[in-house]
């Protein structure tokens, strides 16, 4: 089993994806430059935050066509786990492997605090090892975390049950109070069709040690181990 | 002036209008032995600026410590280092970047965070943390302020705090504290301090001394255009006319993006082994990269600006040697070993570019295109600049009598409205509005960020392990009112409180950084005032252990003839042995004494204070006079820095032990405002529910007010579970630190304090939070 933390130009949260799983999680985990094509023969590959190529024309928009993402699209459309955390996430959905898109946040600023979101499914490689309902204390660092997409979208996700993270109040509830960014249907994080694919705004690898302040983030971690786990059984 | 041609010939007048006097463009063509061209002019302008030379300040600088057993680098490199343990170091800096961020808010301070932390990174560190420490004018409304003054300050504010954000939170290190203060004399030149904290392997760092005859000089980053042209000295060492937003062009423009890269290619390019010496271009851009360098190295450097990478065409050799274009550095690499360096910044995709060599002789030679554009000793030109001894007069003392200080209410009287309005007042309400716009937990080493602790901490992770035992902690004070009044004794208390901050997150204090922002040097009390605080600096620096180990000096900061107050800042940096026993302050436990340490000897207070100055005298600087009163007169608190010294060696002690839930120090707002934000912040610091206070004031005063919201230093609330309070109790006496149990943390939501038999407030933590917590966001928003 080994991960790969993808370094693009303006990364800055991949030495934190890499010490959450290197140092906590003590899996095997290296770093895999933008402009190489080989994956390394990565079993999940993370897309972490940052603002790659500084993110001046808008989030992930250059970074898609950045070589690696050639071979990040190839893998995930084998089935491969992906997981795009912030700007990661916002990669994704330029690229095109998840559905919507990204506004600026409702209140037009950066906010960096812990939000509170809920496992809304946890039939996917990323929530297996979480129970439904649980409510995750992780923070968010952002500006562009506005999840948007179209009527049609957003039933076809709510249909498929492709809404994983949905941002909700300490208690649970996920009305407006609970919403950071003006999210459309509270969503925090979503994934694909196939379930292989995920992103979230919220930084689970921030949040690993209860050192500082949650080590609620490990869980999605942890899922995506026993996945892993669970496919090398599968295939042996 | 920006575009001169080389053909100008150099006058007395143009010489003037680059700022030298004529003794100085005397010492310039003494050092030459011949007139300057434009260029050489330029340079010199430059490089003797009061920004770059310290001309004014440097006799003074001198009385400040600066060693210590602790101390790996002091003053005069681009950043100080300490030794951290377990073969670290901690590279540290603060410094100002006001002017700028007057002219043009965002981009001054997105610049200001930029240049510092290039500082860090030059010397071989990777930054890890930043803290700002902000000063601006009103943002409300009243007491003679206008409301169209009160929205410019807003703007500004919002401007930087935007800038501070962005730069920071794209570049990926934290912004986890500093402080953000509002008096009137700031309206016209707000304070702008970045300060930067980075770690290295001892053996890993960096010097900017130039060695080796032959060795290539490398140009790395941004390319060169024509923004900032004598940011340095137009810009940062003359005061603000009605003419200043002329001078928008001379701001620099920032891209922490470029800077990201610049930082990760720097640190591999460190790791070849090929890197000999390396220095940002900050103020006065090349120049002063390629004088200081060689200078430090006893060497010459000759550069052909030709090779210089240029964002714009037909830049003259003036307008390349004095740009401040942001994000570019200067290295000298080992002979032969150029390509090793030259790949790891192609790789980053930035520009490297060999554009000249280190020679012998100690000549800074500039070339364009093989003609020869300049030619200067660098040395002379780096350290013989002119130094002045400024006259120095102590402005005539002020007549008060007690008629102009505050006056106490009556015995009895209930204080509830004061207090909220107090816990409302910008300088004292939540920041979090400000800083929750600030990345804080980006690098995964936050144990507290803004407002957890009384000082920032930050969790040291080995550079190759990850294996963490220690963390540093970091806190910045300076408070410009109390230095107006008294300047010697104001500087004593930056230094002070900073440390003191520090201690009371359990760390010990080890060194400091300072960023002195000041008037124009050329007023003799401007003078008096800078010269007392280095005086209060270096007596607080010495007793509390804590020597500088670099900053910045900021003159010039007034407008149409008005100074600001003189405004020390002080960072205090502090070691944790153990990173698991971070004091914070909110209280934790139901039923946990509430005890007040305090450092001053024999019954809390009573013959400390009073005797010396006077309750009244002293009330009448508080922030409370300031906020209920209108009122700023009298006399700092008196400061016993011994007793400073004891309490922070107990909180140290206390920390170690684990025998306290909370620890916050008395400062802004005195203990009332203490209580009350360790009532603030149980909800997110682990306590169950909701907590609140019931306390017993000593009778050190006869006035409830001085008892309540009295600033006197060397004080501090630690909340002990019952089981501990003997231990704690023996602790601070071993310490020399009184301890007395004032009240109780209780569950729920009543916070009562009662001063001689009576309760002078007595109101829920809710309606004091919601003032408290949402003020500053009800006036920045609107």
């Amino acid at each position: 089993m080994k991960f790969g933390v993808v370094v693009f130009p303006g990364s800055n949260c991949d030495h934190d994806a890499f010490y959450a799983i290197g140092n906590i999680l003590k899996k095997p985990v290296e770093f895999i430059w933008h402009q190489s094509q080989d994956l390394a023969n990565c079993d999940a590959i993370v897309l972490p935050g940052g603002f790659a190529y500084g993110d001046y024309l808008r989030t992930g928009a250059i970074a898609r066509f950045s070589p690696v993402m050639k071979s990040v699209s190839k893998f995930a459309n084998g089935g491969g786990m992906v997981l795009g955390v912030c700007n990661g996430f916002q990669i994704l959905l330029e690229a095109g492997l998840l559905p919507g898109a990204m506004m600026r946040n409702s209140g037009l600023r950066f906010i960096c605090r812990h939000v509170h979101i809920r496992v809304e499914q946890t039939d996917t490689p990323f929530t297996n090892a979480a129970t439904k309902g649980q409510i995750l204390k992780i923070p968010i660092a952002h500006s562009d975390g506005n999840y948007t997409c179209d009527e049609a979208t957003l039933a076809e996700l709510e249909k498929n049950r492709q809404v994983v993270f949905r941002y909700t109040t300490p208690d649970g509830t996920d009305d407006a109070a609970g919403n950071p960014n003006g999210s459309t249907a509270n969503i925090a994080g979503i994934c694909n069709r196939e379930r292989n694919v995920a992103g979230l705004m919220p930084h689970p690898e921030r949040a690993v040690e209860s050192a500082l302040d949650s080590a609620d983030g490990l869980v999605i971690f942890r899922s995506m181990v026993e996945a892993l786990v669970g496919a090398a059984k599968a295939t042996a | 002036m920006a575009t001169a041609p080389t053909e100008i010939k150099v006058t007395p007048e143009i010489a003037a209008e680059h700022g030298l006097t004529a003794e100085e463009y005397a010492r310039v063509k003494q050092i030459l032995g011949r007139e300057p061209n434009i260029t050489e002019l330029g340079i010199f302008s430059v490089m003797w600026s009061e920004h770059c030379s310290y001309k004014s300040s440097k006799v003074h600088l001198k009385r400040l410590p600066t060693r210590g057993k602790l101390v790996v680098q002091g003053p005069g490199e681009n950043a100080g280092v300490v030794d951290i343990g377990d073969g670290l170091v901690a590279a540290f800096k603060i410094e100002s970047h006001n002017h700028p961020s007057y002219v043009e808010p965002f981009q001054g301070a997105t610049t200001g965070v930029g240049g510092i932390l290039r500082d860090i990174f030059t010397m071989g560190a990777r930054p890890v943390a930043v803290l700002d420490s902000l000063r601006f004018g009103p943002i409300i409304a009243g007491n003679g302020i206008s409301e169209e003054e009160a929205a410019k300050n807003r703007r500004i504010l919002d401007g930087v705090i935007r800038g501070v954000a962005n730069y920071g939170n794209c570049f990926g290190v934290p912004t986890v504290g500093g402080e953000v203060g509002f008096e009137p004399c700031y309206s016209q030149n707000p304070l702008v301090n970045a300060l930067a904290l980075g770690i290295a392997k001892k053996e890993d760092i960096f010097f900017a001394k130039a060695k080796g005859s032959g060795n290539p000089v490398i140009y790395v980053g941004a390319k060169t255009g024509r923004d900032g042209i004598h940011g340095a000295s137009l810009l940062a060492s003359a005061e603000f006319t009605e003419e200043s937003q002329q001078k928008r062009p001379n701001v620099q423009v920032g891209d922490p993006f470029t800077e990201k890269l610049l930082l990760e290619a720097c640190l591999e390019a460190m790791q070849t082994g090929a890197v000999v010496a390396i220095q940002d271009m900050g103020a006065a851009g090349l120049t002063c990269s390629t004088t200081e360098m060689a200078s430090r190295g006893g060497t010459g450097i000759e550069i052909d600006l030709a090779k210089v990478p240029q964002r714009e065409s037909g830049m003259t050799p003036y307008e390349i040697m004095l740009s401040e274009s942001q994000e570019r550095m200067l290295l000298v690499a080992e002979d032969g070993r150029e390509r090793e360096v030259l790949d790891v910044f192609k790789k980053w995709g930035l520009d490297a570019v060999v554009v000249g060599e280190v020679t012998d002789g100690g000549l800074l030679r500039v070339r364009d295109r093989g003609k020869l554009a300049a030619e200067i000793p660098a040395h002379p030109l780096a350290e013989e600049g002119p130094v002045y001894k400024r006259p120095i007069a102590q402005p005539p003392l002020r007549k008060e009598t007690p008629a102009d200080w505050f006056h106490f209410s009556v015995e009895g009287t209930n204080l509830n409205e004061n207090f909220a309005k107090l816990l409302g007042s910008p300088a004292i309400a939540s920041k979090r509005w400000i800083t929750e716009q600030y990345d804080t937990s980006v690098r995964t080493n936050t144990l507290a960020g803004p407002g957890a602790s009384d000082a920032a901490v930050i969790r040291i992770k080995d550079p190759e392990t990850g294996m963490v035992k220690r963390a540093l902690a970091l806190a910045t004070d300076g408070n410009g009112r109390w230095c107006e009044l008294n300047p010697r004794v104001g500087a004593m208390h930056a230094v002070a409180e900073a440390a003191r901050n520090v201690a009371a997150s359990g760390a010990r204090p080890m060194a400091a950084t300072n960023c002195l922002n000041f008037g124009s040097p050329e007023k003799p009390g401007v003078m008096w005032q800078f010269s007392e605080a280095i005086d209060g600096l270096t007596v607080a620096c010495n007793v509390l252990g804590t020597p500088i180990t670099g900053g910045n000096v900021s003159f010039y900061n007034e407008t149409l003839g008005k100074s600001i107050y003189p405004t020390p800042v002080i960072g205090v940096l502090g070691i944790l042995e153990d990173a698991s026993r971070v004091l914070k302050i909110g209280f934790r436990e139901e039923g946990d004494a509430i005890v007040l340490l305090d450092g001053a000897t024999s019954v809390v207070g009573a013959q400390h204070a009073a005797p010396l100055l006077g309750t009244q005298r002293e009330f009448s600087s508080s922030e409370y006079s300031k906020t209920i009163a209108g009122i700023v007169a009298g006399e700092p608190p008196a400061i016993d820095l011994g007793a400073e010294k004891r309490l922070q060696e107990c909180l140290v002690s206390l920390a170690a032990s684990g025998a306290v839930r909370s620890a916050h120090d008395v400062s802004d707002g005195g203990i009332a405002v203490t209580l009350a934000e360790s009532c603030f912040a149980a909800a997110s610091q682990g306590a169950k529910g909701p907590l609140g206070a019931k306390v017993n004031l000593p009778e050190e005063a006869s006035a409830a007010e001085y008892a309540l919201f009295g600033e006197r230093g060397a004080r501090a609330i630690v909340s002990v579970p019952p089981t501990s309070l003997a231990a704690v109790l023996k602790t601070a006496r071993q310490c020399g630190v009184t301890a007395h149990q004032i009240g109780q943390v209780i569950v729920g939501d009543a916070f009562r304090i009662e001063h001689k038999g009576s309760a002078v407030i007595d109101i829920s933590v809710g309606t004091l939070y919601d003032t408290w917590a949402h003020s500053l966001e009800r006036t920045l928003k609107g």
